[in-house]
C-alpha cells in the first residue's frame, strides 16, 4: 500500500497561480465571486501564500503554495462526528462530502486553514458549467471540502495499474497542480518507495513540515529557498 | 422573616395560574413575535444558504456556538444551585430551588438546538445520534461532538426528573383547587398523589438520589462542552484549565440568571412575602464567591499563557488584551469581575437593586467570555496569510437576541402552568404540620426535610 506525499521546492515556486488555476478546473472548485471573496469565503484548496521580509524598498518576497498537508496524524479527522473526515490506508486524508453535515469542527481544528465551507450552493457563469469534471462530484451547500491529493487521478492511475497487472510508476500520477506547474516546484508520490521522487526529496536536508511541532506529521515537505 | 399562613400559601401561589390578565397575553405574543422572527431567520439561513450569516474562512464559529456555550452555561443554574442547597440542607432554599430548576430545563432546551442550528445541512442532524442503521454507520465516538450529545441528553433528562419530581405534591394542589378540564390535566400530571406517607418517603428517596446524581453530571456537561475547544489545536484553546474554567463560568452565570430571574417574578408576580431581600443577599455571596473564582482561572488562563510565551498564542493574546478585541475583552473583566466584586463585597450594596445591577454584568460578561474564546482564537490561528475577521449579521443577530426571548416565553408560560415556587416545600419548611410532612422519625425529625 502506498502512502501518498508531495514536495514543494520553494526554490522554483515563483508564485504565478497556475497551480491555483489549475486545481479549481480540475476538481469542480465553484468560484464565489468579488463580493463573497472579500469576505474571505474564496475556495483555494491549493493557495499561493505571499510573505514579504524586510521594510520597504529593501523587501524580498517569498511564495509557499499550500494545500492539505495530508496530516498522518490529522487534527480534523477525530473532531469530525460523522466520520466525513476520515482517513484512507494510502495515506490521504479523505473528506466525504455525502457524509458531511457541516458542524466546521475540521475546519476550526486544522492548523494551516485548508478546509473551505460551501456557504451557498455552487453555480458557474455560462459557459464555465460546460467544463465541468465528470469524475469529480460537485458539494452542495453547507459541507466542507478540501484538496483530495486528487484522489480521482490516483485511482484511476491504480486502477489502470492493476489491470495491466504491475505497480504504478513513479511519476505516472500527477496532481493538477504538480501538472500545471510549469518550474516543477510540486511533486508528487510515494514516500514508502525510497527511491521515488518524493522520497528522495523529502529526505533532503532542505526538507521541512509546515508547523512540524503541531504533531500533525504532515505528508507534504517544504524545501527550503536557498537564493 | 415573616411567614404567610397558611392558605394566603395557596392561594398567592395559585394565583397565576388561575387568573390571566391581559398582560400575559400581550407578554406572550411580544415574546412569540421574536421567537418567531428567529425561526423566520433560521429558514431563510437555510433557504438561501449559510452564507448569509457572518461566519467565513477562517471563523467557522461565530454566534451560534457562542449562544450554545452561554446558554448550556446558564442551565448550571438550576439543577446544580438547587442540588447542593439541598444536600446541604440550607432552609432558605425553598422559595428558590423550582425558579433554579425550571432555569435550568429551559436553557438546555435553547441550548441544545444550537448545534443543529449552526450545521451547514441541518436536516442531517440525526446522523449525530447513534441509531443502528441499515449500512452500520455510527457517528464517531471520538468527536467532543458526539460527547456533547451524550453529555447534554443526560443532563436534559437528569434535570427534567428533578425538576418534575418534587411537583408532584403541587399539581396535586392544583388538581384539588380547580375543576373542568384543568382538573383533568393536572390529575393525569399529579401522577395519582394522595399525600400518603408512602408517597412521601419515595418522593424524599427520589430526590435525595437525583440530588446526588445531578451534580457530578452538571460539572461533567460543561467540562465536555469545553472539551468542544480545548481537544482542538487552536492557539488559548488547548488548555487543561478549560474544564473547570468553563463549569465555573457556567456555575457563575447560572447564579447571575437565578437573581434575575427571582428579581423579575417577585415583581411581576407579587411574590415578595416569599422572595425576601435574605434570599437575594444569600445568592449575592454566592455570586461573589463565582466572581472571584472566575478571575482566579482568567488569571490563571492569562499569566500562563504570557509566561510560556508561545509566538501564536502570544497573538491571540494580545488580540484580546490590548489589540481589536480589548474593548470587549475590558467590558468582559467589568461585567464579570469588578462589578460583583464591588457590589456584593460591600454589604450596604448587597440589595435587590444591586443584585440586579450585578447579574446584568455578569451575564453580558459571560457572554463575551465565550465569544472571545471562539472569534479571535480562530480568526489567529498559526498562518498570518490565513487571519481572518469575523463580523455578525443579522440573521446570526436575530437568533441570538431571541434566545433570550425564548426563555422569557417558556419562563412565562411556565408560571402559568406550574407555580413558581414549591408550595409543599415552603409550607414544609416554614410550617411544619403533621398532615403535611412525611411522619418523623429518627432519621427523619419533623421540620427537618433531608432533601
Amino acid at each position: 500500500m502506498p502512502r501518498w506525499g508531495m514536495a514543494a521546492d520553494l526554490d522554483r515556486c515563483d508564485g504565478c497561480g497556475a497551480c491555483v488555476t489549475a486545481c479549481h478546473a480540475e476538481n469542480n472548485i465553484s468560484t464565489v465571486g468579488p463580493d463573497q471573496a472579500s469576505r474571505g469565503r474564496a475556495k483555494h484548496w491549493i493557495r499561493v501564500e505571499r510573505y514579504w521580509e524586510g521594510e520597504f524598498p529593501d523587501v524580498r518576497l517569498k511564495f509557499r503554495p499550500v494545500m492539505c498537508q495530508h496530516c498522518g496524524n490529522a487534527p480534523c479527522e477525530p473532531v469530525c462526528p460523522t466520520y466525513a473526515s476520515h482517513h484512507t490506508e494510502d495515506g490521504l486524508n479523505a473528506q466525504v462530502y455525502n457524509r458531511c453535515i457541516g458542524t466546521r469542527y475540521c475546519a476550526n481544528a486544522c492548523p494551516y486553514n485548508v478546509r473551505f465551507f460551501d456557504f451557498f450552493n455552487p453555480s458557474w457563469d455560462k459557459p464555465l458549467h460546460l467544463q465541468l469534471n465528470p469524475d469529480v462530484s460537485l458539494r452542495e451547500v453547507g459541507v466542507m471540502e478540501k484538496c483530495t491529493f486528487c484522489v480521482q487521478r490516483i485511482k484511476a492511475a491504480t486502477i489502470q495499474a492493476k489491470a495491466e497487472d504491475r505497480k504504478v510508476a513513479d511519476g505516472e500520477i500527477k496532481p493538477a497542480c504538480a501538472q500545471a506547474c510549469p518550474a516543477q516546484a510540486l511533486v508528487f508520490g510515494d514516500l514508502d518507495d525510497p527511491e521515488s521522487a518524493v522520497s528522495r526529496l523529502s529526505r533532503s536536508s532542505r526538507g521541512s513540515k509546515l508547523l512540524e511541532d503541531r504533531g500533525t506529521e504532515p505528508a507534504v515537505t517544504y524545501l527550503s529557498r536557498q537564493s | 422573616m415573616t411567614h404567610p399562613s397558611h392558605s394566603r400559601i395557596n392561594s398567592d401561589l395559585l394565583r397565576p395560574i388561575l387568573q390571566t390578565s391581559w398582560k400575559f397575553y400581550a407578554l406572550v405574543t411580544v415574546l412569540g413575535g421574536i421567537v418567531v422572527a428567529a425561526l423566520i431567520a433560521w429558514l431563510s439561513q437555510m433557504y438561501f444558504g449559510f452564507g448569509i450569516s457572518g461566519i467565513t474562512w477562517p471563523v467557522y464559529w461565530g454566534f451560534y456556538v457562542t449562544s450554545f456555550v452561554f446558554w448550556i452555561g446558564i442551565s448550571h443554574a438550576g439543577t446544580l444551585i438547587s442540588a447542593i442547597l439541598r444536600l446541604v440542607n440550607a432552609g432558605w432554599r425553598r422559595p428558590v430551588t423550582r425558579c433554579a430548576e425550571v432555569i435550568t430545563v429551559f436553557a438546555l432546551m435553547i441550548g441544545a438546538m444550537f448545534p443543529i442550528v449552526h450545521l451547514g445541512r441541518p436536516w442531517l442532524a440525526f446522523w449525530l445520534f447513534p441509531y443502528p442503521s441499515e449500512r452500520l454507520i455510527w457517528p464517531n465516538f471520538r468527536s467532543p461532538l458526539v460527547w456533547d450529545f451524550f453529555a447534554i441528553n443526560t443532563y436534559l433528562t437528569g434535570s427534567l426528573l428533578f425538576l418534575f419530581l418534587p411537583m408532584l405534591p403541587d399539581f396535586a394542589v392544583v388538581r384539588d383547587k380547580s375543576t373542568g378540564l384543568r382538573h383533568r390535566i393536572y390529575s393525569v400530571l399529579a401522577l395519582g398523589w394522595r399525600g400518603t406517607p408512602k408517597q412521601w418517603h419515595r418522593l424524599e428517596s427520589g430526590m435525595a438520589i437525583m440530588a446526588v446524581a445531578i451534580v457530578p453530571v452538571a460539572v461533567s456537561v460543561h467540562t465536555i462542552v469545553s472539551f468542544d475547544f480545548s481537544m482542538a489545536p487552536v492557539p488559548m484553546w488547548q488548555s487543561t484549565i478549560f474544564g473547570p474554567y468553563f463549569v465555573a463560568g457556567a456555575i457563575f452565570s447560572g447564579i447571575a440568571g437565578l437573581l434575575l430571574a427571582m428579581a423579575v417574578l417577585r415583581r411581576v408576580l407579587h411574590l415578595e412575602a416569599y422572595l425576601h431581600p435574605v434570599h437575594f443577599e444569600n445568592l449575592g455571596k454566592l455570586l461573589l464567591v463565582m466572581a472571584l473564582l472566575w478571575g482566579y482561572f482568567v488569571f490563571n488562563e492569562r499569566l500562563v499563557t504570557y509566561y510560556g510565551n508561545e509566538p501564536s498564542e502570544m497573538a491571540v493574546f494580545w488580540r484580546t488584551q490590548r489589540e481589536s478585541f480589548a474593548p470587549l475583552y475590558w467590558t468582559m473583566v467589568i461585567g464579570n469581575f469588578v462589578l460583583p466584586l464591588v457590589i456584593m463585597g460591600v454589604r450596604r450594596f448587597r440589595t435587590i437593586t444591586g443584585c440586579v445591577i450585578a447579574s446584568i454584568g455578569v451575564v453580558v460578561g459571560m457572554w463575551l467570555e465565550r465569544f472571545l474564546i471562539i472569534v479571535p482564537a480562530l480568526g489567529h490561528k498559526y498562518l498570518p496569510y490565513s487571519y481572518g475577521v469575523y463580523r455578525p449579521q443579522l440573521v446570526e443577530i436575530i437568533i441570538a437576541a431571541a434566545t433570550f426571548a425564548a426563555m422569557a416565553l417558556l419562563y412565562v408560560l411556565f408560571t402559568k402552568l406550574v407555580p413558581i415556587i414549591s408550595i409543599w416545600e415552603l409550607k414544609a419548611g416554614e410550617h411544619p404540620s403533621p398532615d403535611l410532612m412525611p411522619p418523623g422519625n429518627e432519621e427523619h425529625r419533623l421540620g427537618e426535610l433531608h432533601l
